[in-house]
């Protein structure tokens, strides 16, 4: 049998675990501990001091167990294993005690917290003794990377990615990428166009030779694992052929049926064989067979009689097309809040009630309106309410802040009183204004003349009462630094609604097997110094996605996200989690209850291994949660590294009483 | 005679709950000592068997903490964990152990202070619920 000799080092960590454990009591303890060869105490033992003790100790005392107990393993698991590699002992034979964050932080007892600290050493020691030597294992990572979303995060991503002359899938599900933000006008603070700073990168997606833009397309099922995904795409039927189409817009001209235009949120007309905008990337137009009389009625084919490359297909199908990629991006961006749903803010009831989104079309030169701020009726209003946190920071709605709201907000302020001689009122509840030139910006709105009124709107009507003049819609709000109910007649109120997620995020996160947040939005691994991965290795988030963004930070995110791509393409293989499940096969019946309990389809029951079926393990697949090993009837799955011996050992030593 | 001091084996999740312990930790959140928390990877790798040995062993209490639902690293961990929890009581009653001895709770990587509040609570109630009927004697 292998003679264990272990070796303890308790940290001071300063006085942040020596101010309330005696270290050094607790080290004299461990040494009288079976098998504990060394047992010290150190200031810091993260130091390179301190793990220069550990590695020196393993050489000169041949420690084939390493025990530090100091903070949390979440902080420096990582650190020791790394220097008990370095010295030639495998990772997985090292153990960690937390006596910082379960113990000296959390109790002031010092004679308690000694005695604990004790005992999780003593548990440690144990548990050590009976942990195994594990192999990481590396398989080709594939440098191919699919996006999907080809808004401005996805774009970015995109083209981050290819520039580096790596292949890209990019996936979106409309006709055109471009996202929101090619809807919008300008972008705040610096006012730029949003379509003169984006159709160039549009574009460059285009006609990138590394980029391969599947637009009117949806992931329609994801296998494999990082460095190995296999993802099927559904490419809808455009009954356009692409490759014959070369975008000269006859079809589109010619074709005598009309639909709202979802670019133009409805307040503008397109055709049923449409592109959604004149700058579409690719120019390529889809037939909508909501509205196309053909489709109907069976008869019309304009298009087809039109269309000189005979690029019209009325009989085309789905398509699906498989490809393998080694990593995804996840862009997939936001849904605005449907303002109607508080109806006592009058959107959809009256006329002029608008979204901050409809604003930007009609405020936009190549809008419904050709960029003039009009009424429904065509007049120029006299008076504008701005109200923002439309189902933002609601605890009817949505408990969070949109973020963007308080500075488009400020910008349809700053365009109204550009372009007409509108009184503009911005009703706000607290005004953020966090980005670069976004504090000069709010001053500069300031200056030109619009009320800043404090308060939550409470409801938009139109019944009038006094003197108040008919026709006028009245914003009733308590402005709250005068602490007064304000009836506040205007001609034209736009609403500022939430960012949400996506109504098919849920789908998608199962589709990726990944999560979300309560309110919907993807979760990253960690929300401050890991915000562009998800728990799932080789899944990656940026944009709204993950949560309401303003352009420059989806921009920044799209970039990380691809670096993060970049950086597995360039190391080019991937290392697998060890303490994954495995099943003896001696004791596996075949029922496939480790089948059935496993997220991530991991185990399978084949009858490959011989006469009878039994469950094999796909260990690129495991990530080592531990259902299976747990469900299995007959105990033959276990856990590397979590074993039922490993776990019981800590329990029976925790339990022992000592005094 | 000195009060009872129950004693609580802890198993905490490493993605959601140990997590929170630590950020109890780094916010200096105190709560009783009176815990011992072995590290999981899931709270749907708590095998019912670890916390029948617990009790056996003398423990008072044991507690799983894991993830929110629909926030499990590992999808849906902790919904195994939860179905188990209701037979592992069954099972409890027929040993004599009361159903406040078992404590499933989820608990966010951001929910420290529910982490320390939760501790603290569950050694009132045990407290009153006293002794384990397994519960060893003082080693001398």
């Amino acid at each position: 049998m292998e003679d264990i000799r272990i070796g303890v080092y308790i940290c001071h960590c300063g006085l942040n675990i020596a101010s309330v454990v005696d270290v050094e009591e607790v080290a004299k303890y461990a040494s009288t501990l079976d098998s504990v060869v060394v047992s010290r105490d150190y200031k810091f033992m993260c130091s390179d001091p301190g793990q220069d003790l550990i590695k020196s100790d393993i050489k000169e005392h041949n420690l084939n167990r390493v025990i530090v107990a100091s903070c949390s393993p979440r902080m420096h698991e990582s650190t020791f294993r790394k220097a008990c590699a370095a010295a030639d002992l495998n990772p997985y034979l090292y153990e960690m005690a937390n006596i910082r964050e379960a113990c000296s932080w959390v109790h002031e007892d010092k004679e308690l917290a000694t005695a604990k600290a004790k005992d999780l050493v003593r548990a440690a020691v144990r548990r050590v003794k009976l942990q195994e030597p594990l192999e990481v294992r590396e398989i080709p990572f594939n440098p191919n990377t699919l996006i999907v979303g080809g808004g401005v995060a996805g774009i970015q991503a995109a083209l981050e990615i290819a520039d580096a002359e790596h292949k890209v899938y990019l996936v979106e599900k409309d006709p055109s990428i471009g996202g929101h933000m090619i809807q919008l006008d300008k972008t705040f603070p610096t006012l730029d166009c949003s379509q003169c700073i984006l159709t160039p990168k549009m574009a460059a997606v285009g006609s990138h030779p590394y980029i391969e833009l599947m637009t009117y397309s949806e992931v329609e099922e994801v296998t494999g694992f990082v460095g190995n995904f296999n993802v099927k795409i559904r490419k809808k039927a455009r009954y356009v052929k692409e490759e014959e189409c070369n975008g000269c817009g006859m079809c589109w001209e010619k074709c005598p049926w009309k639909a709202p235009s979802e670019y133009e949120v409805g307040m503008a007309e397109r055709k049923a064989i449409y592109t959604p905008f004149a700058q579409a990337v690719p120019n390529i137009p889809v037939i909508d067979r909501d509205y196309c009389a053909y489709f109907l009625k069976g008869k019309c084919r304009a298009c087809e009689k039109f269309c000189e490359r005979n690029a019209i297909d009325f009989e085309q199908v789905d398509r699906f097309v498989d490809i393998e990629v080694g990593s995804v991006i996840l862009a997939t961006g936001y849904d605005l809040f449907d303002s109607s749903i508080i109806p006592q803010y009058g959107y959809k009831t009256y006329d002029n009630v608008f979204t901050g989104l409809e604003f930007e079309r009609m405020s936009s030169a190549t809008g419904p309106t050709g960029g003039e701020i009009c009424l429904r009726d065509g007049r120029e209003p006299e008076s504008v309410a701005i109200v923002h946190c439309v189902g933002s920071r609601d605890q009817n709605y949505n408990e969070y802040c949109s973020r963007v709201c308080c500075m488009y907000g400020l910008k349809t302020a700053h365009l109204v009183k550009d372009k007409t001689n509108a009184e503009v009122y911005e009703i706000y509840i607290d005004m953020r204004c966090f980005g670069e030139g976004y504090e000069e910006f709010y001053k500069r709105v300031c200056d030109e003349g619009v009320t800043f009124i404090r308060g939550k709107v409470a409801k938009v009507t139109d019944r009038t009462i006094g003197d108040e003049e008919p026709g006028k819609l009245i914003v009733v709000v308590e402005d709250s630094l005068i602490g007064s109910v304000m009836r506040l007649p205007v001609d034209m109120v736009v609403l500022c609604p939430a960012l949400q997620s996506r109504a098919d995020s849920e789908d998608l996160a199962r589709k990726f097997v990944i999560n979300r947040r309560g309110d919907g939005f993807f979760l990253e691994r960690h929300v401050k110094l890991d915000p562009v991965t998800t728990p799932t290795d080789g899944i990656l988030i940026a944009g709204c996605c993950q949560g309401p963004k303003d352009i420059p930070d989806s921009v920044a995110q799209g970039a990380a996200a691809a670096a993060r791509a970049l950086s597995m393409i360039s190391k080019g293989k991937v290392t697998l989690e060890a303490a994954v499940s495995h099943v003896n096969t001696d004791l596996c019946i075949g029922c496939g209850r480790c089948e059935e309990v496993c997220p991530f389809n991991a185990p399978k029951v084949s009858m490959d291994g011989g006469p009878l079926p039994v469950s094999s393990v796909n260990e690129a697949l495991c990530k080592g949660c531990g259902s299976c090993a747990v469900a299995c009837p007959t105990g033959a799955i276990t856990i590397w590294h979590f074993k039922p011996e490993q776990i019981l050992s800590m329990v029976d030593a925790l339990a022992e009483v000592q005094q | 005679m000195s009060e009872f001091e129950p004693r609580i084996l802890c198993f905490a999740c490493n993605w959601c709950s140990y997590a929170a312990a630590d950020i109890a930790g780094t916010s200096r959140l105190h709560y009783p000592s009176n815990v011992r928390v072995i590290r999981v990877m899931c709270s749907g790798m708590v095998s019912p068997e670890y916390v029948l040995k617990a009790f056996e062993e003398g423990f008072d209490g044991v507690m799983i903490a894991g993830c929110h639902i629909g926030d499990c690293h590992y999808i849906s961990g902790n919904m195994r964990a939860e179905e188990r929890i209701e037979k592992l009581k069954k099972l409890l009653h027929t040993l004599g152990l009361e159903d406040e001895r078992l404590l499933l709770r989820w608990i966010a990587t951001s929910e420290g202070p529910l982490f320390a509040e939760t501790i603290t609570q569950f050694v009132g109630q045990l407290k009153k619920v006293g002794p384990s009927p397994f519960r060893k004697e003082l080693v001398a």
